[in-house]
């Protein structure tokens, strides 16, 4: 059998395998950058709403070859029809843009190549490698050539399948109540505001929401996210999914040009999420907004810290779960309490029923909020409904 | 766990989900493993009703 030896094999192209791969070859680092597909940022799973405001955060520059379309700000709806329009004047930067996600992804490896990383192509790891209980790297499936990559550390990076850390021993598992069933249609042909990002929450898309991200020329992204202990087969995503769209005349003479599905996780991220030889970053230590979903910015910053604290690794050789450490301290620094405030905020959702949830958007409208983000948000809701935040109020 | 082919859109969230770990996508086709303790989630999970108990 073939054995390639590299300082960090990065399992996963997606954004946060690309962020970790740029920087550890930045550092200096003989990296390994494997995609199991045979392309980088296709099939889509994902929504392609970002905000604007983590792009220089983790040193990416934003280039109009990946922006499909810039927003002016959210909507956001109730059942009944109740809603509130966000605008960029008052949400400022957690108002964003649509991407196109294959050519970010691209653009994401591409930089990772040019950091200096190597990329391989239709290449899945089969499992991980341990001599002597320490691991030392994975085996993997290359063109269909049974291959070993032998690295002093892995970064795990597979995304809501997360399957590395679990071969490596790492207990990636969800509960029911934190995971969302997702389903997406790119859909033409509708009438949809062009600049503003829509999400509809309650009963049409229980303990979740529907969300309608513009991608130009009547084109828009149309998914919903159901949480999975709502889910049954015969009532799932797909049937909330359809029923939203038949009852919405916007879509009355709409097509659908793509059908795609893909999970995430809404719980605030792993206990930890490093071990011996290893990391994990983005949705495989399922350091996903429980709230929103998103999970493209977490997984570029917490592949950035995973590069750069591999980086200071390979100063002393020393790739121990002590020594990669920091990388945890970085990512809780930066994300765990907001994290942990949006998962409490998500619990109470999936529990309110379309009435409350029409008063707190029309308490949402009317609360005249200098700057809108969530937390502003939460703190409204504080004031007006205690109820709705009890348990996480230290929080807000 | 019988999969249908003709629903399965490949995205991977039963194999995220499953508590065992026993559940592969390798380009279209899923595939069950021993570990398979048919627990249903991923039949319950599915967003295209695409799987089922056997």
């Amino acid at each position: 059998m073939r054995t390639i030896t590299c300082d960090v094999v990065v399992v996963g192209a997606g954004p946060g395998g690309s962020m970790a791969a740029r920087y550890s070859a930045m550092g200096g680092l003989d990296t390994i950058l494997l995609e199991k597909k045979a392309e980088i940022g296709a099939p889509l799973r994902c929504a392609e709403g970002v905000s604007k405001s983590w792009l220089d955060e983790v040193g990416i520059a934003a280039d109009p070859t990946w922006i499909r379309a810039d927003m002016k700000g959210a909507i956001i709806k109730s059942p009944q029809g109740t809603s509130f329009q966000l605008d960029e004047s008052k949400a400022g930067a957690e108002v964003g843009y649509v991407l196109e996600r294959h050519l970010f992804d691209k653009a994401l490896a591409r930089d990772a190549a040019e950091a200096g990383a190597r990329i391989m192509m239709r290449t899945s790891c089969t499992g991980v490698i341990r001599e002597e209980g320490k691991l030392v790297g994975i085996r993997a499936k290359s063109m269909g050539e049974e291959i070993e990559i032998r690295a002093k550390c892995v970064v795990a990076a597979d995304g809501y399948e997360s399957q590395v850390a679990r071969w490596a021993g790492i207990d990636t598992n969800l509960k029911l109540s934190d995971i969302d069933s997702c389903i997406q249609y790119r859909m033409c042909n509708i009438d949809v505001a062009p600049d503003y990002c829509e999400f509809v929450i309650g009963s049409v898309a229980p303990g979740g929401y529907v969300w309608v991200f513009p991608k130009g020329n009547g084109v828009a992204n149309v998914g919903i996210g159901v949480a999975g202990q709502l889910c049954t087969r015969g009532a799932d995503a797909k049937y909330y999914l359809d029923k939203f769209i038949a009852e919405d005349p916007r879509f009355e003479k709409g097509q659908i040009l793509e059908i795609m599905g893909g999970f995430v996780s809404t719980c605030p991220g792993l206990d930890c999420a490093v071990d011996d030889n290893l990391i994990l970053v983005g949705d495989a230590a399922r350091i996903i907004d429980p709230i929103t979903g998103g999970g493209i910015c977490h997984a570029c910053r917490t592949g950035m810290y995973a590069g750069k604290v591999l980086s200071e690794c390979a100063k002393t050789g020393d790739f121990s779960k002590k020594a990669l450490m920091p990388y945890e301290k970085m990512w809780r620094d930066r994300m765990e309490d907001k994290l942990f405030r949006n998962w409490m905020a998500k619990e109470k959702l999936a529990t309110l029923d379309d009435e409350t949830i029409d008063e707190l958007i029309k308490l949402i409208a009317t609360a005249d909020l200098e700057h809108v983000t969530v937390y502003n948000l939460l703190k409204a809701v504080k004031e007006k409904f205690p109820k709705v935040v009890e348990g996480f109020e230290d929080l807000i | 766990m019988k999969v249908d082919f003709d629903k399965c859109l490949h995205c991977g969230g039963c194999v995220g989900s499953c508590p065992k770990n026993a559940i592969f996508l390798n380009d279209y086709v899923l595939e069950f493993n021993d570990d398979c303790i048919n627990c249903g989630r991923c039949v319950k999970l599915c967003p295209v009703a695409a799987l089922s108990m056997e």
